[in-house]
Parts: structure tokens; C-alpha cells; sequence
């Protein structure tokens, strides 16, 4: 089933239609090996993608990479006990081996009460086309052509940009295919192109780095490569003669770039994983005030053509569109069938993850924010792991720009922001109308009341 | 059997190669305007087992073989990759591969030369050191030894997991090298729990050997897993009482072992030969420079026997070696892959490092650590007025090119006129590299590696490291403490 795709060759729908459907062939063969083998339930999914990732630096081509890949996982139950086995090795001797693997894993491991798939009377019945794939030219002159166009634009734009850590466009298609043993197998073709640009500008002795990106299922839709070089170089030009400032507690603003990082904590605070454990800071807050009066969180997994849509989640569970938080109360964990029995609640669809978040926002731009913000620090960059999702205690390296008087006055850098995220996420002041559409969560800029920096 | 013949048999030979194949493939691409090109074989297996709930719920198993193809010509790299080893898989991977450069003449290739591998670890698939149920049984005691050191434990995650990993490097410069690689790790997370308040201590460890590992006794007189279920207890109970850390710059004394993580993010990565010779890094140009203190000399050593960052040979057949990157303070060396020495016009390190035939090798470091210095930890404590003491990090980040880094404590003190008083919670520290090391003012007498658990991330690359350092000083730091 292995081969290195060639230079020249560009994948249809149709081609990826059949060779999923192989694949789906596969998948049921393994469930049927864990029935055979004695498994009382199994579940089976294989991912593949296949594509090309180039980079060029300084003008000239630096990398061009040809990708394929692909796992098959298998998980299966004897009883209450479980035991998985993967393999990248698709042919049928290794994927026979797999599920022999994951049998013998599961007579060692303990019987486990929650243990099992998903109720089988909520697996999706209707899988729509959610037109979430489409192909495009993964030739290296094609994608070489896109990043040497993007690089050479943006090396031309201010003497002060004196390096280049290169660009790359890589565009890559494949497919999703799950299965389980209530009869459920069913798959979806994907695609994913990206274009990016990371840039070098120097001043006196300092150097700084700062980059941009796009990234869209259809080629179209990628921003062209003079924008994604434009705003590159504006941000690093930006960057430039960047200063420490002095320990205080100000108002603090979440670029939308870096706002999501929040909301990346929030999911997972209400993750079941984390709420099971009694390690989440957001424990026992279903149902009550986690976030402003005025904000609202809906998830649509099924918008056309988004980066974030899945017709079922992981467990084979339909995604259906809902409310997380409405004006500002938790409407719902996100629950997994383990977490959801463990919980003794229902699974959410949420195995394998969110699927596109919108964060409601008002009219104000970002300017608006922060002459709203009058004084404060516009964060643009995080640094670390400093986050303690147990008790929500909060401590990030950041880099960003002084704001006074509502005005951007110089960019700051070597500082750190601390606070607790359950008091910042019900201290948002405002979201503004500058979103941010390339993550799974769709927010504006986050303009916080107040955070301890720490400088000179 | 000689050992690079066994897995030369596993790897060539059981799937219908042998070193003419891989010759031919090498002389297929070895033409025009191609400077080098190599072949990497590999096949891997790996498993975890983990405990939760007072039992092992879960285990699973992972299987792997494919190959790599790559040539060279200047600055640029043709790659491509099969997730089989076949005759077919190899021809396909090295036409895509050589697709970057011009037709030409046919270069004369070298003979192949099997590369002389020190041993540095036993070449023993540890999965198979310790049966199923002992397996088992390990974390069971690992879990009922955690609950039994405190009653207010109120969940143990215990987990261990091995792997093995057998490599062939073939190059048009005659290298021909094979290398067999166990590595295994166990972790114990314990959260505890008293008056409503909740915490969480981690702690593990793990080498390049079996199993039995854990079963063996270090300095103490228990066995390692007693040891990490031990640490992850203490450091949970001490941040129980952490009360708020300050915020601004300061002393800030690091503690041995896993602190120098500090190393891995300050200067590390910012002397990998990559970033150097792009000019993309804060330590570019300064070759011969003072970079860092007089008290530092920082090493990058992949020949310390079992070490999880050591190697026999780089994934480019290149001997693991032990270099100085800073002398007493001067910037003396850079980790080099064969790329960029060859580039650089200087001799590859045994640095270059790639997570599996599906990548690209880098630049990448391997056990970095500080020489110990001459100060007694106690002393160095004593010379701080008001400032902190870390003894634990969770993990750092840095941008190479500004120098920025940051390293997130996850326990902590005060020092207050000379002793070490009130714990206080995880923070982030963040600091310039060269700036940051130039702070460095004692370093003490007590230099440790850490327990083997490190990962370091770069380019979306996962590989397996070490840091370690003496206890140190630096005279000025950014506590990002709320407080």
C-alpha cells in the first residue's frame, strides 16, 4: 500500500475516494480479527495524509520534502479490559499482528468499569459532506514557486530586514477513517495547504525574529503570498528596538493571534480528562458564571470547508452544533464516553477535540481596545508552559508593545505576565472584531482588566 | 553473530536488500550537481503501560519500519520517505529525493566503510527485560508506595514505557553505520488534596537500559521507582504551602540536575550549527567570544554510557562526541550535522539527530551540562539577600534569535538573608541567553545530570536528551511571580 508519491502527480477526490474506501475494507478486517481473537467490542481508525512541504531561504530552495503518512490504531476489549496496538505498516500481516498485539495487552491489563466505546445509539447516522477536501497542485515548481514568491517579496520590503529563516508551503491531502464494532465505519477525505514566512530584522547589534502564515483546506483561500510577506515584516519590523519595562500591574491585551491560547486553557479546564482527575480549576462549575455576562462560546462542527469541521468525533460520536457558554455560564464539559461514564454524564462529541469555536465580540477594533485600555501592555507574543491548570495559576513569558494614553508607544520584550486564569477569564473587559480565523477557536482581541507584569 | 550484522540482517537482508542495493540506490542519485546523499533505515517498537485508579487500565503497543532518502546539493535538500523498507520503496524515495538537482555526470562513490560503534548502551530490546505481569506489578507498587507515604495522596498516575529503535546509515561518503537503541522511562504524578486545595507533584526517570533499571537502587538504599514515587509526593506536599512568588528581577539561585534545562534554552539550542550558519542566532559571529561568565564551561557529551541523550553514532553515522561548546566562559564550539559543518567548512559534531526516517536530521543537541565549580551549595545560598531558589523546572522555550528564553519553575523558595525560607509557586523565569549567562556569578561543586526524562522539541522534531549543571547563581534574573 506504500509508495513515495512523485514529483508530478496531483491526487483527485475521486483517487482518494477509492483509496479510503480500501482502506475502510481494511479497518473491517481488523474489527473482524478482534471478534475472531475472542474481543467482546473494538474500535479501529486509520489516518493517511500525503503531500509536499518546501522551503525556501534567502531566495534559493532549501527543502523539498515529499510526505506520506499514516497509522492504523487498533483498540479493543475483552470484558472491562482494554488494550491498544498501532502500526504504520498498513499491509494486511502487520495489521493482523496489531490486533493479535493489542488482544495479549488486554489480558494483562485490570478490568475497568467505565471501559468501552461509545453508546451505540449515539454514533452519527447521517455523515455529511462537509466538503472539507480539496486537492491542489503538489508539484515542487508549484510550491516552490508560492514560498520563493512570498520570500523574495518580503526580503525587499525594508533594508532593515537583513535575514530570513526561510519560507514554506506545504499541501497535504488524506483522509479519516473510524470504526467500531457496533456496526459503525465510515470516513471523510481532508486537505490542508499552508504558506509561511519567518523573518530577520536587525537593529544596531539586536536581531529580531517574528513570522506569519495561512493556512486554509482550499488553495483560494490562503491569503496571497505578498499578504502573508507583508504582515511578516510588519511584525518583525515592529519588533525592533524592543525594551524591558518595570515590574506594575496593568491592563493587559490579548492580540487575537495569541488570544486563543486563553480559550486553549479554558478547553482544557473543562477537558473530562482533566475534571475526572479533580485537576481542573474550572471543577464543579457547570452551570454557573465562568466568563463574562456578556460573552457567549458556540461550536459548529459543520461549517463547509472550515479547518476545524468533522462530521463525528473519534468515537464515532455525530458533532453537533452548541452552545459552551451562553452570556458567560458553562453550558457543557467536554466529555469523551470514558470521562462521561466516569462522570456519570453523557458524552459530548468531543473525542479528539473542539470543532470551530466562536467567540462572540463586540464592534471595537483593536485600536479601539487600546484606547479603551488607555495604559496597559498589548501582548503578541507567549513564551513556556507556565500554566497550572490544577489551580489555575498563570505565568508566561510574553513580548508585545506599551500602549499610552490609547496609543502604541514601543514594543516590550523580556517580561512575563502572571495572574490566576479563572479570576482573567471572568475579568475580560471586551473582545474586539479583529478575528482570528486560522485556529479552532475564533476570537478577537482579549482585553483583560488587569495582570501582574514582571520586569525591571 | 556480530551486533551490526543482526540488525544489518533485520533491516537489509529480511526485506529483500543488501549493501549492493544500497549502493546502487546511492549511485543512482550520486550525479550532477548532488554533493552527498544517504539511506536510513529504520524500525522501531515501543510500549506504555499505564496506572490510574489504583489499576493499569490501559496498555498499547507500537510497531514501525520505513526509510529515508536524502540528497544534497549546496544549501538544498531533496527528501522523501516510505513507511516500508522494500526494494521498490527505496528506488521511489531516492528518484523523488534527487528530483532537487541538475543531470550530470555520475561521481565515483567510496567504498562503504562500516563505521566503528562504541558501545554506550546494550544493544537489548528492553521490552522483553521484564515479563507482562511484572510489568504490572511495578506500577502497582509504585501506586500503593505513593498512597502509603501520605494520606493525603488522593490519585497516583503511574506509567512505564520502552522503546527500541534499530538504525542503518548509508552515504555517498562511504559511511555505512548501524546502531540498536533501548530507551525506557517511568513517571509517577500524584495529586494531593487537603482542605478543598488540590496539587500536583511529577516525578521519573529513565535510560538507555532494561527495565531492571527501575528495580535498582541509586545512592539510596531503595529502588529508583521508590525514589520517584518519593519526589513526586515531596514536591506535591511543598507546593500545598506555596504561597504567592514575587515578581521583578533578582538573584535567583538554580539547583543541580534537571535546572540545567537553564543551559539547554539559554545557549543550547543558540549553538546549534544551523542557526549559526544562517546567522539566525543571538551566539552568531562571536566564535572565540566571551559569551558567558569565567565560572562557565558547558559541554555537550553523547558518550556517557546509558545516558538517554547519548548515541554510539549520530543518525548520520557520525561518533557521539563529547564537545565544548563554552570554555571559562568563551564561546569554543558549535553542534554541527553534516549540512551544515560541511557549510560551515568545519568537522560534523555527532549531533546530527532526526526522530525517525520520516525526518530530516538537524543540528540537535545531545547530554548538555555545566562543569562543577568550586562553591559549597550552601555557601552559594548563603550569598543571597532576598531572592529564590529553584530546585525543579517543568520545561522552557527559546527564541533563538533574540536570545529571549524562558524556563517555568514548578518548585520554588524564597531566600531571605541567606537561608531558604517560604516555598512559593511555580513561576516563570525569562532572561537573554548571553546576558542571562554573563549573571552567572558561583557555580557550586556538586554537578548532577538529570533523571533521564527529557524531550526536546525542535521543528516539530522530538528527541530524547540530557542537561545537568552544579547548583548556580545568577546575580540577576525576571521572576514572573504575582506577588
Amino acid at each position: 500500500m506504500s509508495s513515495v508519491q512523485s514529483a508530478s502527480s496531483v491526487v483527485t477526490t475521486a483517487e482518494l475516494h477509492e483509496e479510503m474506501r480500501e482502506v475502510e475494507t481494511a479497518v473491517a478486517t481488523a474489527l473482524e480479527q478482534a471478534q475472531k481473537l475472542g474481543s467482546s467490542a473494538a474500535e479501529c481508525a486509520i489516518s493517511r495524509s500525503r503531500g509536499i512541504n518546501v522551503g525556501t531561504r534567502l531566495g534559493e530552495v532549501e527543502t523539498v520534502e515529499f510526505n506520506q503518512d499514516g497509522a492504523l490504531g487498533i483498540t479493543l476489549y475483552v470484558g472491562q479490559q482494554k488494550g491498544s496496538a498501532s502500526t504504520t505498516d498498513l499491509s494486511s500481516n502487520a495489521i493482523r499482528a496489531a490486533v493479535e498485539k493489542a488482544f495479549d495487552i488486554a489480558r494483562y491489563t485490570s478490568p475497568d468499569p467505565y471501559a468501552g466505546l461509545a453508546p451505540a445509539e449515539l454514533m452519527a447516522t447521517d455523515i455529511p459532506d462537509l466538503d472539507l477536501c480539496h486537492p491542489a497542485d503538489q508539484s515542487a515548481d508549484y510550491a516552490l514557486e508560492q514560498a520563493l514568491a512570498c520570500e523574495n517579496h518580503a526580503l525587499q520590503l525594508d533594508p532593515r530586514i537583513v535575514n530570513s529563516d526561510g519560507a514554506g508551503y506545504s499541501s497535504h491531502v488524506g483522509y479519516r477513517v473510524y470504526g467500531n464494532s457496533h456496526g459503525f465505519l465510515a470516513g471523510y477525505l481532508q486537505s490542508r495547504h499552508s504558506l509561511s514566512c519567518s523573518l530577520i530584522a536587525k537593529s544596531g547589534d539586536a536581531m529580531q525574529r517574528d513570522y506569519s502564515y495561512t493556512v486554509a483546506r482550499h488553495k483560494d483561500d490562503l491569503w496571497t503570498p505578498q499578504q502573508v510577506a507583508e504582515d511578516a515584516a510588519q511584525s518583525t519590523l515592529a519588533r525592533l528596538d524592543s525594551r524591558k519595562i518595570s515590574t506594575a500591574s496593568v491592563p493587559v491585551i490579548f492580540r487575537a493571534d495569541v488570544a486563543n491560547s486563553l480559550f486553549g486553557h479554558f478547553v482544557g479546564a473543562i477537558s473530562g480528562g482533566n475534571l475526572y482527575r479533580k485537576s481542573s480549576f474550572l471543577l464543579d462549575h457547570l452551570g454557573k458564571q465562568v466568563l463574562p455576562e456578556w460573552l457567549t462560546i458556540t461550536e459548529q462542527p459543520h461549517l463547509r470547508g472550515a479547518l476545524g469541521s468533522s462530521p463525528f468525533d473519534h468515537e464515532g460520536l455525530a458533532t453537533t452544533e452548541k452552545n459552551i457558554v451562553t452570556n458567560g455560564v458553562l453550558e457543557t464539559y467536554l466529555l469523551t464516553s470514558y470521562a462521561a461514564r466516569k462522570m456519570q454524564m453523557q458524552p459530548t462529541g468531543h473525542a479528539g477535540g473542539i470543532h470551530n469555536w466562536s467567540v462572540s465580540h463586540g464592534e471595537q477594533s483593536l485600536a479601539d481596545l487600546c484606547r479603551d485600555m488607555g495604559t496597559g501592555l498589548l501582548v503578541t507574543e507567549l513564551m513556556g508552559q507556565g500554566v497550572n491548570l490544577v489551580n489555575g495559576d498563570y505565568s508566561r513569558g510574553a513580548a508585545g508593545f506599551w500602549v499610552e494614553n490609547g496609543e502604541i508607544q514601543y514594543p516590550v520584550e523580556e517580561i512575563t505576565i502572571a495572574g490566576n486564569l479563572k479570576d482573567m477569564l471572568k475579568s475580560i473587559v471586551a473582545i474586539g472584531n479583529d478575528v482570528d480565523y486560522r485556529h479552532g477557536v475564533r476570537t478577537g482581541s482579549v482585553l483583560l482588566e488587569n495582570l501582574k507584569i514582571a520586569g525591571n | 553473530m556480530t551486533l551490526s550484522s543482526r540488525v544489518e540482517q533485520q533491516l537489509l537482508q529480511a526485506n529483500g536488500l543488501d549493501r549492493t542495493a544500497l549502493v546502487d540506490a546511492l549511485q543512482s542519485m550520486y550525479s550532477g550537481t548532488i554533493d552527498f546523499a544517504d539511506i536510513y533505515l529504520q524500525s522501531s517498537v515501543n510500549e506504555s503501560w499505564v496506572l490510574e485508579d489504583g489499576i493499569v487500565k490501559d496498555g498499547s503497543f507500537h510497531i514501525e519500519a520505513g526509510l529515508g532518502v536524502r540528497a544534497i546539493h549546496g544549501e538544498k535538500t531533496g527528501f522523501a520517505y516510505a513507511d516500508d523498507i522494500s526494494p521498490a520503496a527505496l528506488q521511489n524515495a531516492a528518484a523523488a529525493a534527487r528530483g532537487i538537482a541538475a543531470a550530470g555526470a555520475h561521481g565515483t562513490l567510496p567504498q562503504l566503510q562500516s563505521v566503528k560503534t562504541p558501545e554506550r548502551y546494550a544493544a537489548t530490546n528492553p521490552i522483553s527485560t521484564l515479563n507482562e505481569a511484572a510489568k504490572i506489578d511495578l506500577l502497582r507498587e509504585v501506586d500503593a508506595y505513593a498512597r502509603s507515604l501520605d494520606k493525603r495522596v488522593v490519585e497516583v498516575i503511574a506509567s512505564i514505557s520502552g522503546s527500541y529503535d534499530e538504525v542503518l546509515v548509508a552515504g555517498t561518503d562511504g559511511i555505512f553505520a548501524t546502531d540498536s537503541r533501548p530507551l525506557v522511562r517511568l513517571n509517577c504524578t500524584v495529586l494531593v488534596e487537603q482542605n478543598g486545595k488540590r496539587e500536583r507533584g511529577s516525578a521519573g526517570g529513565g535510560a538507555r537500559v532494561g527495565y531492571d533499571y527501575f528495580l535498582a537502587a541509586e545512592g539510596s538504599l531503595q529502588p529508583r521507582w521508590q525514589d520517584y514515587a518519593k519526589e513526586a509526593v515531596r514536591q506535591a506536599l511543598v507546593n500545598l504551602e506555596a504561597q504567592a512568588a514575587p515578581a521583578g528581577t533578582m538573584p535567583v539561585v538554580l539547583g543541580s540536575g534537571w535546572p540545567g534545562v537553564l543551559l539547554h534554552e539559554a545557549v543550547g539550542h543558540g549553538l546549534e550549527g544551523d542557526f549559526n550558519r544562517k546567522g539566525a542566532s543571538a551566539y552568531s559571529g562571536k566564535m572565540g567570544e566571551l559569551v558567558a561568565s569565567e565560572h562557565c564551561t558547558i559541554v555537550d557529551d553523547g558518550t556517557i554510557a546509558d545516558r538517554r541523550g547519548s548515541l554510539s553514532v549520530d543518525d548520520e553515522g557520525t561518533q557521539a562526541g563529547y564537545n565544548v561548546l563554552i570554555e571559562k566562559g568563551r564561546l569554543v564550539g558549535y553542534m554541527q550535522d553534516k549540512l551544515n559543518a560541511r557549510l560551515m567548512g568545519v568537522a560534523p559534531t555527532g549531533n546530527g539527530r532526526r526522530e525517525s526516517y520520516a525526518h530530516l536530521p538537524m543540528p540537535r543537541m545531545t547530554n548538555t551540562y555545566m562543569l562543577a565549580g568550586e562553591h559549597e551549595p550552601s555557601d552559594i545560598i548563603a550569598s543571597v539577600k532576598k531572592g529564590i531558589y529553584a530546585p525543579h523546572f517543568a520545561g522552557g522555550q527559546v527564541d533563538i534569535t533574540s536570545g529571549k528564553f524562558v524556563f517555568s519553575a514548578s518548585e520554588a523558595y524564597l531566600i531571605e538573608d541567606g537561608k531558604i525560607t517560604a516555598p512559593i509557586k511555580g513561576a516563570t523565569l525569562i532572561g537573554n541567553g548571553p546576558e542571562a549567562m554573563c549573571q552567572v556569578s558561583m557555580v557550586g561543586n556538586d554537578l548532577a545530570l538529570d533523571a533521564g526524562v527529557g524531550v526536546c522539541g525542535k521543528d516539530g522534531q522530538s528527541v530524547p536528551v540530557g542537561v545537568g549543571q552544579p547548583t548556580l547563581k545568577l546575580d540577576a534574573l525576571t521572576v514572573g511571580g504575582t506577588a
